[in-house]
């Protein structure tokens, strides 16, 4: 048994024969020609040859893995369409009468060495598109035949593979891709999370033919990769896959069915989302609604505030995408932890107790005031709730609803239209609990932020390693902390929701579901898993 | 000459598949259309160029547009970047 490791790019366990993937080497060389016409003619010809390549591969590629993974190849079809490209070629052609295979493959080289010099990870790994291109058209010049078919399901072994290699292979006979080379960023590992099959990189291994045909072990789990496994380690990695299978084939049966205990009591399953990339998974995994949607991404790593139009269009994009389904959108939740020098915070010896959140928006209405537009001018396109951070007094509550009004009469009188939107507060301070009964007859739900919740109520801070013994969110205060927020909120109507990560704890949804909590909103990646638990509670 | 400012909120930045949208829009006009990242510069029409420039995310950018559609080509672009980028 030979192992190896490198770093998994997507997890899963695929066991199966390797098929050794080897470029077909074509050895260009530099000829001198006399006729540059005819040479260009022959570039104008491949090039066209290679569009028309290029756009069945799109649709394919459509097909096989959808839009997302397509799209590369018409950033390819544009790459070949690019004029410092095609002007590179061209001048190599006239002016150093070099034969076009030579003049192609000098471009490849030269833009792919641009990008691999960008200190992006990213860009680092677009060097391999442009070299994909070039390839191409040195391929169809020398009349090169494609690649080999694959005759069984395989797992794929490569120095490194590019995206019409990857695309052009049988989607349903591949169990896995080894590369010695690659990035977390290559098409091979978005392929592979679009394929849902395990994937390594960095595997450092000679690749030769004759591993063609042996037994091997991709284990995306642990990021390891056995040739000719013996039997012990052979039937531990099945035993494995064989529970990743059956638990991925039950959560996939629960898509499309409600979180409903058998007694048929029926909890709001959400998803807690931080950018706008996050929403793919969230509809992925089917959650029925987005239960807190952090919107600090749109303040921090930039100079200036977000404008009202550019939070707007945020918002619009991620109500329309959820298709009326609720989104609960947190107002700005920063403070000086955080990295936005252009609002000015000074530093404080303890920012989670400091000036944050709706303490600022409070004492700066103005900035307040942009994202409440921003928000309820979205809310005409959806279903919308907007939560507040922080929140310790009635007296806070009250400014916000005043402000809030303010902000709806401002739009209304420019002929601005707006939704019907539920307010709410996070509950995240012993205060907050120990006033829900009065801050509920202002809002329409809670909804609970077990994190600070745990910080603030046992005296712990959370970046302090030596107290990790002693955090216990689980700790009975929490939870009695919870039940009286249920209570007081069901008495005046007001609905509750838990979007910390105790949310997620699956030991507790049995005692919330009990509690009466309403909502559980968790990381897109484990709604399945909590409705699970959900449908079979009593 | 137009110019304008823009913020890039693409969270990814101007990786492949935004510079593609944009050069296919920049091409819509006959203008000539430059890309200002500090003292770095792409012409915008000229997808490796622009891709070159690594422009992330939160970078403020500049537009120059130079032409005899650069009314609205400037107007239009901006546009665009606010939809897009």
């Amino acid at each position: 048994m030979e192992k190896y490791e490198g770093k998994a790019v997507f997890g899963g366990i695929a066991i199966g024969k390797i098929k050794v993937f080897q470029k077909e080497e074509i050895v260009v060389k530099r000829k001198h020609i006399e006729d540059v016409e005819f040479e260009k003619q022959r570039f104008e010809d491949a090039k066209s040859e290679a569009m028309k390549q290029l756009s069945e591969l799109y649709l394919k590629a459509v097909k096989d893995v959808g839009k997302a993974g397509a799209d590369i190849f018409e950033v390819h079809q544009m790459m070949l369409d690019d004029l410092d490209y095609l002007e590179y070629i061209y001048q190599l052609i006239e002016n150093q009468n070099v034969n076009v295979e030579y003049a192609v493959a000098m471009a490849g080289d030269n833009f792919s060495s641009i990008f691999s010099m960008m200190d992006d990870e990213y860009m680092k790994a677009r060097a391999v598109d442009v070299k994909d291109i070039s390839e191409r058209l040195i391929h169809i010049l020398s009349n090169g035949k494609g690649m080999s078919k694959l005759e069984e399901p395989s797992i794929i072994l490569a120095e490194d593979l590019t995206p019409s290699e990857t695309v052009q292979m049988d989607k349903e006979k591949i169990l896995a891709f080894v590369t010695v080379k690659g990035s977390a960023n290559s098409h091979t590992a978005i392929l592979a999370r679009m394929m849902n099959i395990p994937a390594l990189i960095g595997i450092n291994i000679k690749i030769d033919d004759l591993l063609s045909g042996k037994k091997a072990i991709v284990n995306g789990n642990t990021g390891t990769f056995y040739i000719e496994p013996d039997d012990e380690t052979l039937s531990e990695n099945m035993k494995q896959q064989e529970i990743e299978a059956e638990k991925k084939r039950l959560l996939e049966t629960l898509k499309g069915k409600e979180s409903i205990t058998k007694a048929g009591r029926k909890v709001k399953l959400y998803a807690n989302i931080g950018s706008i990339s996050d929403l793919g998974s969230v509809l992925k995994n089917d959650a029925e609604g987005i239960g807190l949607f952090r919107s600090e991404f749109l303040y921090l790593g930039r100079n200036s505030l977000p404008t009202e139009e550019e939070q707007f269009e945020v918002y619009k994009r991620v109500v329309e995408t959820m298709a009326g389904k609720k989104v609960i959108i947190r107002t700005m939740d920063i403070g000086a932890d955080k990295q936005a020098d252009y609002l000015n915070l000074e530093e404080e010896e303890n920012p989670a107790l400091g000036y944050r959140a709706i303490r600022i928006c409070l004492d700066r209405p103005s900035l307040f005031k942009v994202q409440l537009r921003a928000i309820l001018r979205a809310s005409v396109y959806g279903n919308i709730g907007i939560m507040y951070p922080m929140v310790i007094s009635e007296e806070e509550v009250d400014q916000i609803i005043e402000i809030v009004e303010e902000v709806k009469k401002e739009l209304l009188d420019a002929d601005i239209h707006i939704g019907e939107v539920e307010q709410g507060i996070m509950i995240e301070t012993p205060a907050a609990v120990m006033i829900s009964d009065k801050l509920a007859k202002k809002m329409d739900f809670f909804s609970i932020g077990t994190n600070d919740l745990t910080q603030y109520t046992l005296a712990i801070d959370r970046q302090n390693p030596k107290l990790d013994k002693i955090y216990k969110p689980h700790h009975d205060a929490i939870l009695r902390m919870i039940q009286m927020v249920v209570d007081n909120a069901h008495r005046e109507g007001c609905w509750v929701g838990i979007c910390g990560e105790l949310g997620a704890d699956t030991s507790l949804t049995e005692k919330f579901v009990e509690m009466g909590v309403d909502e559980l909103s968790v990381a897109p990646a484990l709604v399945l898993t909590v409705r699970d638990v959900i449908r079979n509670l009593i | 000459m137009k110019k304008f400012e823009y913020v890039i909120k693409e969270p990814v930045g101007i990786h492949a598949r935004p510079a593609s949208l944009l050069v296919k829009e920049a091409s819509k006009f006959k203008s000539n259309i430059i890309i200002f990242r500090d003292e770095e510069n792409a012409n915008v029409k000229r997808l490796m160029s622009l891709m070159a420039l690594g422009i992330k995310c939160s970078e403020t950018v500049k537009f120059e547009v130079e032409g005899e559609d650069e009314e609205i080509a400037a107007e239009q672009m901006e546009k665009f970047c606010q939809l897009n980028l």
